[in-house]
């Protein structure tokens, strides 16, 4: 396929009515980017509620456009004909020498998908925030930051070309900074806003080399003229897929450049929710399916290594997971984990189900942030799950659709992420051209399993057994304990906070039927996206060869995996008498000590360096410089005297002395 | 063309731009010591008819055009055929600019804390030094303003600077001028040599003297050292930047705020106009020996910024890293890096004058600059804060904002000629947000203590001085067409310059898209794409 504007083909007015609405794709981006200026100059003025509910409907507004958008690209013909891509050039950016960038758009059914997703997710987290930044002194500051961050994710999205991804990619870090420190009074906050930042940014300098060397490959950045051509070598397209997912692992949160991400729950909870499990984080998975005709052109071993990192790190983030007892802590390494699902498909060529399981992922991982974040009010800002129990009752609707959101990540069907999680157990199994795919299989079904055991035992302690805190209205207290029992006084939350917990919950259940394995017809997700992976008449999407048997023997495997880590959870966290379950080994929870073995060598062996440069520039350099004016002054009474201070006789001096040389150099040259 | 245009102007622009600033000097001489509002008037006044003088200049300036234009030629020593030869192209123009706009605003910005009537008649004659550098085309006539400069910002530091003002002061002066000696020897080598050759006349008309085949490639190269000797101490490259982070220290905020906003790009634009200019083959010779120290320095003073314990040294040290982009960029010897270095200048200028001006106005208000002593501001300065934020970010190099437009185009540059030079560069674009984030942190973050506790926020005077200053990094981070396009064609004739001059080197440009691949791929486009017109239509 190629990328263009397909106007020329166009004839019938209906479709050029389509083609019209598709080119309505800057109004998706603009929208939030208006709410954002309004309320910068405005916000504080419009205050609470109606600086939120402005963004929100900046957002609302946003998430309409997109859907016009769609109907519009419904209406273009689909598969290999290449119509439904379509570029929107807004203006000239970086234009110099032979380089040139432009702000333009990509609307493509990629990008109309991730913009469809990430703006309706967008608009029920505004919403939510309305009720839970109520009474914050930076109610309007919050709106403000997180209208920028859509803006900046959709630019991401949305961007014709690596460097306009990058400014998205970059500006969503930024934003991403600040909402991570947003409560920046408490130093915690404050480092890990830094943190996210500088850890982002190492995988930017992957990035940015990988913009230079597609540069130096195609001699163009856009991605319609980076792939509307023949296959540049393997080892340059290797190079650039590997520095890509230097960056993607930044973002997404892969090992080992996942650490920012747990420390980033320091921010509120929604914006947990939006940034840090829904939208931003995906961004790398996003970015390796918009390369996928430079992945298709590397070295065979380059999308293996990718589908590995990815296995580790969701096996590795999920076991910190089980061990950890902050409720938010385990959503976020739940998050991590989940990436690497992701990565592991991206890897593996089955690019459309790294979408479908992002997609499941932003619903019932948002689903169980915003309801984390409805606990978290109700218990009184304490994270602890094991001063948690009982909430069901005095919670129902939190709880009831956490517990969707739940059965969906752990795989049970029919709710979403069993499918999505599937296909990508399909693809890992079926696509022989990855390094040891049956073991990756093996190791994949593991960390399904332990998805399933950890989130059991969150909601087990969370909403199940008796409770372990005291009733601030009773006064009782239903288990005995040595230790004073904290006083909590739970209650569900305003509409604002439980209408988006009941829509992502509706989602959550029923987000799998976009793409059902059973028959093509029903693979609608596969179908949509094919045009994004179609390059030069062959498909860069893996497609499994499994005939159905072998499909239905894996599902039945992946859901008796599931049901195994839930029952293994229950008997093991369910407890009637208001016990907390054994617990993890403290190596597991302090995330088998990566984390602090970076810190102190930051704070250690890196900071003394740092320091001993400074010091070498203090003493060695500038010493060096102030040695020989000393020497200069020592050097007896007869130069004392030429030092009299008078500028103006040093310059003539100089000058003296200039031509002086001149004359020598003049002599010895010719 | 451009002389039509300065017919059209009828007057001597460049002579007025110039002497304007010095004369506004002499003015506030002649008031009475008594009247520092009167002084203070006629400074912002001068400086703000100037402002408009380079406006009007940047107005009327030929896009297009890749010369120079509102050319001024007046014979001044005759005899040694030193002449006042003033001329604007596409590298000199936005330097112009930014020295005309800063100026009014560092003046605006602060008051002196005594004898304010020496205080801005210096700032004025400084200012018409780094406009004459700017403007010359004679080689003469670039000294003796190139120097003429060290005076007033001398006299600036040593007597309204800081703490230890007289060593600092002392050493920038003896440092730069030490440099600016081999030059002098360098550049009267140059002039005897083109005037030796058979039928050329002694000139420092330095479009002659690139022209010139007189100076043999040896001479030539050392002589290029003895300028570069020059040049690299007012960059300052590493390792000769001691002198910095005493200057910039010390100096009251006006000074600093020109000292890195203006006085730096002396140096940076001294290699682009008579570096690679007069002695393209001695540039090319010597390319990788400054590219590396242009990486050092980005990595090195990214690294001993991050240490420092001092917010205004921390910033000082930040320029070493910063500059070191701009010489990467020069020395790429392509479009993309020169353009990116020249951009980069003037986005320095603005970014780091501003972080001059808002550690001026802490330091005005804590009496400190120890970055330990404060901590929580933007809970009690919250616009502070933000106008802090957004300077960070362009310093930074986030996309969207001016700082990263100029230092993406250098690394492009950097990467298409020397790849593993900018491969290192890079890396300090994670340093730089560790230093400034980390301090960003330490001084706006946290809990507030009491001696913070009652910081005011800006007053209406500092958010009008810090509103253009934003509006600039704004709009050149999103849209800087408009800047670039000014500057492409003189950027474009010097590259061409260099290519004619050096044997053996065409502009180093991307070997892939000369090679079979890029062949291949463009013949598989017109081969296979019937609708390229079509893409070609659709852009519009």
């Amino acid at each position: 396929m190629t990328y263009r504007h397909s106007e020329a083909d166009v004839i019938a007015p209906v479709q050029l009515a389509n083609l019209q609405l598709v080119e309505l794709v800057w109004l998706v981006p603009l929208l939030p980017l208006l709410g954002f200026v309004i309320l910068m100059f405005f916000g504080r003025r419009l205050g609470e509620p109606v600086a939120g509910w402005l963004a929100t409907a900046a957002m609302g507004g946003s998430f309409l456009a997109s859907v016009l958008v769609f109907v519009g690209m419904l209406g273009l013909e689909g598969g290999e004909s290449g119509e439904r891509i379509v570029e929107v050039k807004l203006f000239d950016w970086v234009v110099a020498g032979d380089f040139s960038v432009d702000i333009g758009l990509l609307a493509d059914p990629l990008s109309v998908t991730m913009i469809l997703f990430i703006t309706g997710v967008a608009t029920l987290i505004h919403l939510y925030s309305i009720g839970y930044m109520h009474g914050d002194a930076n109610f309007s500051k919050f709106f403000v930051y997180l209208n920028l961050f859509a803006f900046s994710m959709l630019m991401l999205v949305l961007g014709d070309n690596l460097l306009l991804t990058f400014l998205g990619w970059e500006g969503v870090g930024a934003c991403s900074y600040f909402l991570i420190s947003f409560w920046f009074t408490d130093e915690a906050n404050a480092s890990a806003g830094k943190k996210a930042f500088v850890t982002n940014r190492v995988g930017d300098f992957g990035f940015m080399l990988a913009t230079f060397l597609a540069f130096f490959a195609y001699g163009s950045i856009e991605y319609g003229e980076m792939f509307s051509g023949s296959a540049i070598p393997a080892g340059t397209a290797t190079a650039i897929a590997l520095l890509v997912f230097v960056g993607a692992a930044g973002k997404s949160a892969q090992f080992p450049l996942y650490l920012w991400l747990p420390d980033a729950m320091a921010g509120p909870t929604p914006v947990s929710a939006l940034i840090h499990a829904a939208t931003m984080v995906t961004s790398g998975i996003y970015l390796l399916a918009r390369i996928n005709p430079i992945l298709a052109a590397s070295h065979d071993w380059a999308p293996s290594l990718i589908a590995w990192v990815g296995l580790f790190t969701a096996l590795f983030a999920a076991s910190i997971a089980v061990a950890q007892d902050d409720i938010k802590k385990v959503l976020a390494y739940s998050t991590v984990s989940q990436l690497g699902f992701m990565v592991v498909a991206v890897g593996t060529g089955v690019y459309v189900a790294a979408l479908f399981h992002m997609i499941t992922h932003a619903f019932f991982k948002a689903l169980m942030f915003l309801g984390s974040g409805s606990v978290i009010h109700g218990m009184n800002d304490d994270q602890n799950m094991k001063r948690y129990g009982g909430l069901a009752k005095l919670m129902p609707i939190t709880a009831g659709t956490f517990l969707i959101g739940w059965l969906a990540i752990a795989g049970i069907p029919p709710f979403s992420g069993f499918w999505s999680k599937d296909e990508i157990l399909v693809g890992v199994y079926d696509n022989s051209d990855i390094f040891a795919n049956k073991v990756l299989f093996v190791l994949l079904l593991i960390a399904a399993l332990l998805t399933a055991f950890y989130m059991t035992r969150l909601v087990i302690l969370t909403f199940f057994g008796p409770p372990r805190w005291r009733d601030e209205v009773t006064g009782e207290a239903l288990i005995e304990s040595d230790d004073e029992l904290p006083v909590r006084h739970p209650h569900e939350s305003p509409w604002m906070m439980t209408l988006p917990l009941v829509v992502l919950a509706g989602l959550a259940l029923v987000a799998g039927f976009i793409n059902l394995p059973f028959a093509s017809d029903l693979h609608f997700l596969g179908n949509w996206l094919e045009p994004s992976f179609y390059f030069n008449g062959h498909s860069n999407e893996y497609h499994a060869a499994a005939g159905g048997g072998t499909k239905l023997t894996l599902a039945v495997i992946a859901t008796i995996c599931a049901i195994g880590g839930i029952g293994a959870a229950w008997k093991l966290y369910f407890d009637k008498r208001g016990g907390t379950g054994p617990d993890a080994p403290a190596i597991m929870a302090q995330g088998w000590g990566y984390d602090n073995a970076v810190s102190n060598f930051m704070g250690g062996p890196g900071s003394k360096g740092f320091d001993a440069l400074a010091e070498f520039d203090g003493k060695v350099l500038d010493g060096a410089v102030n040695g020989v004016g000393k020497l200069i002054q020592l050097d007896g009474s007869f130069l004392r005297r030429i030092q009299n201070g008078l500028v103006r006789s040093y310059a003539v001096l100089i000058a003296l002395g200039a031509i002086g040389l001149m004359v020598y150099f003049l002599v010895v040259s010719t | 063309m451009s002389a039509v245009l300065a017919a059209n102007v009828g007057f001597p622009l460049l002579p007025v731009l110039v002497v304007l600033p010095v004369l506004g000097a002499l003015v506030i001489a002649l008031t009475p010591s008594t009247r520092p509002d009167v002084a203070r008037a006629i400074a912002l006044s001068t400086t703000v008819m100037t402002a408009a003088l380079g406006i009007y200049l940047l107005w009327n300036f030929e896009t297009s055009n890749g010369t120079f234009q509102f050319e001024s030629d007046q014979s001044w020593i005759e005899s040694f055929g030193i002449s006042w030869l003033a001329g604007v192209d596409g590298i000199s123009l936005w330097l112009i600019v930014l020295t005309v706009l800063l100026f009014p605003l560092a003046i605006f910005a602060v008051v002196p804390e005594h004898s304010p009537k020496p205080y801005y008649a210096w700032l004025l004659i400084l200012q018409t030094g780094c406009l004459g550098v700017f403007v010359a085309l004679d080689l003469f006539m670039f000294f003796v303003f190139f120097e003429i400069v060290l005076v007033p910002m001398y006299f600036l530091i040593a007597n309204w600077g800081h703490g230890n003002r007289h060593y600092a002061a002392m050493k920038f002066f003896i440092y730069t001028m030490l440099g600016s000696a081999l030059m002098l020897v360098g550049m009267l080598s140059l002039v005897w040599l083109h005037a030796k050759a058979p039928g050329n006349e002694l000139t420092f008309d330095i479009r002659e003297l690139a022209a010139s085949d007189a100076v043999g490639t040896n001479a030539a190269r050392w002589i290029f050292l003895s300028f570069a000797v020059a040049f690299a101490v007012k960059v300052p490259i590493f390792p000769l930047h001691t002198w910095l982070p005493d200057a910039h220290t010390e100096a009251p905020t006006a000074g600093s705020v020109i000292l890195a906003g203006v006085m730096l790009k002396l140096g940076t634009y001294g290699f682009l106009r008579f570096g690679l200019y007069l002695f393209p083959e001695a540039s090319h010779y010597f390319a990788p020996v400054f590219l590396t120290l242009g990486v050092i320095g980005i990595i090195y003073g990214a690294i001993v910024a991050t240490m420092q314990k001092d917010l205004k040294r921390l910033v000082a040290y930040s320029s070493v890293a910063h500059l070191g982009f701009i010489v990467l960029g020069t020395f790429s010897l392509n479009s993309e890096g020169i353009t990116g270095g020249i951009l980069q200048m003037v986005n320095h200028g603005v970014s780091t004058g501003a972080l001059f001006l808002l550690v001026g106005w802490i330091y005005e208000r804590r009496h400190t600059r120890e970055i330990a002593k404060l901590g929580g501001l933007q809970k009690v300065a919250p616009i502070m804060a933000a106008m802090f934020t957004v300077v960070m970010l362009s310093s930074i190099g986030l996309p969207g904002l001016n700082g990263f437009v100029g230092e993406y185009l250098i690394l492009v540059g950097a990467f298409v000629a020397h790849r593993w030079w900018a491969v290192v560069a890079a890396a300090g674009v994670i340093l730089a947000s560790l230093y400034l984030l980390w301090a960003y942190q330490r001084v706006f973050h946290g809990p507030i203590d009491e001696e913070n506790a009652d910081t005011k926020d800006l007053n209406f005077r500092e958010i009008a001085i810090m509103v253009p200053f934003i509006a600039a990094i704004v709009f050149m981070g999103i849209y800087p067409k408009p800047v670039i396009d000014r500057m492409e064609p003189s950027v474009d004739a010097l590259v061409m310059h260099i290519q004619d001059n050096v044997d053996g080197f065409d502009e180093p440009v991307n070997e892939g898209r000369k090679g079979d691949g890029w062949a291949g791929v463009q013949a598989a486009n017109e081969a296979a794409n019937g609708d390229d017109e079509d893409h070609a239509e659709d852009d519009e």
